[in-house]
């Protein structure tokens, strides 16, 4: 971090005051915070400013360059690591920037700082779905871009990248206004996947499907190993535009790998009407009825571990037991399907001080024996692992930082706060670098920097193109210093 | 950066000589250490610290001549740090002497300077750095305290009570910096066999500079706020704070 330069502001308490003989800065307005992303650690401080409109953002860029104060902008802080905290820099929150700004068709332009939930929540009744959702509805446009994230649909459907028609991006100098393959072509595919280290994004332009019920048709299946649910996957999931696994990673020997698939579609009109159980929010009169609830939120962070091995266990049991060993057809409400967690708020308090780390890796489908190994060593090792979601992807896009690659992914989620983790993931890095795999921006914590080109390859291009947009080195984060995104790269 | 599972890429060792700050630093070695500053009075010492990180495959190792009980040695280091070192992850405060408990041995001069040495310099230091890390934004302290100071016993009571003011002001400073996105750690060892007291009776529970070099690590790892070496004196020092003092004065040591 080059900062500290001299006559840089003071900072007193959450104020930051400007020196004498300057025009009051926009960093009056900015307060000290810790931040941390979704899982909780590492957590650090930063000055965060709201800005009032978009149209401070280039000005604010070109003040903190003059101040040689480096920037993140963040959304709603969904990434799980340090994707979107920058200790001592400025954090730009751009949730207040939450518009839809006009439709063309499919196409609708949004302002990054629009969650999915709110987009959602104006798009399905009038019978647009996005195109790609994570497993959360709470993550702004502007994240999920810089994310490039990917949902159950990667294998048929690509990432979000994919969906993207043009991106405004504010730099320093002024707004860029790019596209997939007119110009500026190379600042798109640089900043989607890209962290938020190309600029901010300010505007997004996404293609949406168009749905005829606020409806999935789901079929359900229970596999009684890793084997038979990898066979499963392999053999049926072309035949599905969505399809995940859940599987249980406390099972040894006989039974490791025991999952439950859920696949489907978005239900059609005529599937609503003539399903035998309809469910009692949606009907033939009102196909796109959406409205979404939080169940509950969790108040506080729970004071003791409760994402213990028995805990873990039992839930693991009762979520396999609950499952059908076999359905077909079944209309599940969207947030059923795609959001089950954000029925019940605030959840990652559950992990208590110390928060949880989500292990997410791509293998390629030939090294499919790598998922194997990852969960066998995770059961031996005694750290219990909740949530563990398998599934195909289909072909990467040409962004060079996207996470998604032809083969098999595999998501856990890992409480922190106990000796040994380090070890037992950095072994695991070096089993799926060897398979030619990689581990997610999005979700790291605690990645070690030599692996990063390996995982990577295309790392140089995308430092090349981001340093023509970013020459002064304005944009930062904690996962850029920490695994040397920027430069230096062995 | 210090990543979710506690370990960072920098690290400061202040009384970089010592034998327990540079085994925490081969053992955090192991993982993602990248480049670290070892500040001491003594250069000799120094350049031998330096061999032994090399030899374990720390890259960049530099080293800063630094008496902690002089502000402007501390403010120089504060800032080499930052320069060398960019964000400054982790520092351990190690400094220390064990010195005497002779009262024929124990003129003011000295006793001030074992103060100075175990309580005043290492504070200044933690101080300093902790507020680097403020300004940072982010950054952990550890900070070696000694059960010794949880008690002052008569064989060491100028040792044992600048142990308790360090130990005291780590816990405090601990809480003034928790908003600011930095943590500080204090390790209370027991007796540990070292150059520092070597050729002193053996006190119960005695370990080894690679035992707490362990310790740390995995406190740093579990996001330990005290860490006790062994962890059996966490109990046995719950009951020998609350002896009654004519126990206490009788007892061995």
């Amino acid at each position: 971090m080059a900062e500290e330069p001299a006559g840089r502001d003071k900072t007193v308490g959450s104020m930051t005051v400007p020196a004498a003989n300057e025009r009051p800065s926009r960093l009056a307005a900015a307060q000290r915070v810790v931040l941390s992303g979704w899982g909780g650690n590492p957590r650090s401080a930063a000055d965060v400013i709201r800005p009032g409109s978009l149209s401070e953002v280039v000005p604010m860029l070109a003040e903190m360059r003059e101040r040689s104060r480096s920037v993140l902008a963040r959304g709603l802080g969904r990434s799980y690591g340090d994707a979107a905290t920058s200790a001592g820099s400025v954090v730009i929150d751009l949730t207040g920037a939450d518009r839809v700004v006009r439709t063309d068709g499919a196409v609708v332009t949004v302002e990054a700082g629009l969650s999915l939930d709110a987009l959602l929540a104006w798009s399905v009744p009038k019978g647009w779905f996005v195109p790609v959702t994570p497993g959360t509805r709470y993550v702004t446009i502007g994240g999920a871009i810089a994310s490039d994230v990917h949902g159950k649909n990667h294998h048929r459907e690509g990432s979000l990248g994919g969906w993207v028609r043009s991106l405004r991006i504010a730099t320093p100098d002024g707004e860029i206004e790019a596209s997939p393959d007119g110009e500026h072509a190379d600042a798109f595919w640089t900043t989607v996947g890209g962290m938020g280290l190309t600029g901010v994004i300010l505007e997004a332009s996404i293609e949406m499907i168009p749905i005829e019920t606020s409806l999935v048709s789901v079929d359900t299946e229970r596999a009684t190993d890793l084997d038979e649910c990898m066979r499963l996957m392999s053999a049926g999931d072309a035949g599905y535009r969505y399809s995940v696994a859940w599987v249980d990673c406390l099972r040894r020997g006989r039974g490791l790998g025991r999952a439950v698939l859920t696949r489907g579609d978005h239900a059609s009109l005529a599937e609503l009407e003539s399903a035998p159980k309809k469910p009692r929010s949606v009907t033939p009169a009102d196909p796109l009825a959406y409205s979404p609830r939080q169940l509950a939120r969790v108040p506080f962070e729970a004071p003791v571990r409760l994402a213990t091995l028995p805990a873990v266990r039992a839930f693991n049991e009762a979520w396999f037991r609950k499952a059908p060993a076999h359905r077909a057809g079944e209309l599940q409400p969207l947030a059923s399907f795609f959001h089950p967690l954000d029925f019940l708020g605030d959840w990652n308090r559950l992990y208590g001080r110390h928060g949880f780390t989500q292990y997410q890796v791509v293998v390629p489908f030939e090294a499919a024996e790598v998922v194997r190994e990852i969960i066998e060593q995770l059961g031996r090792s005694g750290f219990p692992s909740l949530f563990a979601v398998l599934k195909r992807f289909g072909p990467a896009n040409k962004a060079p930082l996207s996470f998604p690659a032809p083969g098999w992914t595999l998501a856990l989620d890992i409480p922190l706060g106990r000796a040994g983790l380090a070890e037992l993931l950095d072994r695991l890095d070096g089993i799926v670098a060897d398979a030619g795999g990689r581990v997610y921006f999005a979700k790291d914590a605690r990645l070690r920097p030599q692996l990063v080109r390996s995982m990577y390859p295309r790392i140089g291009d995308w430092q090349r193109v981001r340093d023509r947009l970013d020459p002064d080195g304005v944009f930062t984060s904690d996962l850029a210093r920490r695994l040397h995104l920027l430069g230096d790269t062995t | 950066m210090n990543d979710a599972t506690g370990l960072p890429q920098t690290a400061v060792v202040v009384g970089g000589t010592s034998e327990i700050g540079l085994a925490i630093l081969e053992e955090l070695a192991k993982h993602r250490l990248e480049a670290v500053l070892l500040a001491a009075r003594d250069r000799s010492g120094l350049e031998r610290a330096k061999a032994r990180l090399e030899a374990v495959g720390v890259g960049a190792v530099s080293l800063e001549e630094c008496d902690v009980t002089k502000a402007e040695d501390v403010e120089r280091l504060v800032s080499s740090a930052a320069s060398s070192l960019g964000t400054v992850d982790l520092v351990i405060v190690a400094a220390g002497q064990l010195g005497t408990a002779e009262l024929d041995q124990l003129p003011p001069a000295t006793v001030l300077e074992m103060m100075g040495a175990n309580a005043g310099g290492p504070a200044a230091a933690a101080v300093a750095f902790a507020s680097l890390m403020a300004g940072q934004g982010c950054g952990r302290l550890v900070v070696l305290s000694s059960v010794a100071g949880l008690r002052v016993r008569r064989a060491n009571f100028v040792y044992g009570a600048g142990k308790a003011a360090i130990d005291g002001l780590a816990l405090g400073l601990s809480d003034a910096v928790r908003d600011a996105g930095v943590s500080v750690m204090v390790v209370r060892p027991g007796f540990v066999r070292t150059k520092m007291t070597v050729g002193r009776p053996e006190a119960p529970f005695s370990v080894d500079a690679t035992d707490v070099a362990t310790a740390v690590v995995e406190g740093l790892e579990r996001g330990a706020a005290v860490v006790y070496v062994p962890p059996v004196l966490r109990y046995a020092f719950l009951v020998l704070r609350h002896l009654p003092r004519a126990v206490f004065r009788r007892l061995p040591g």
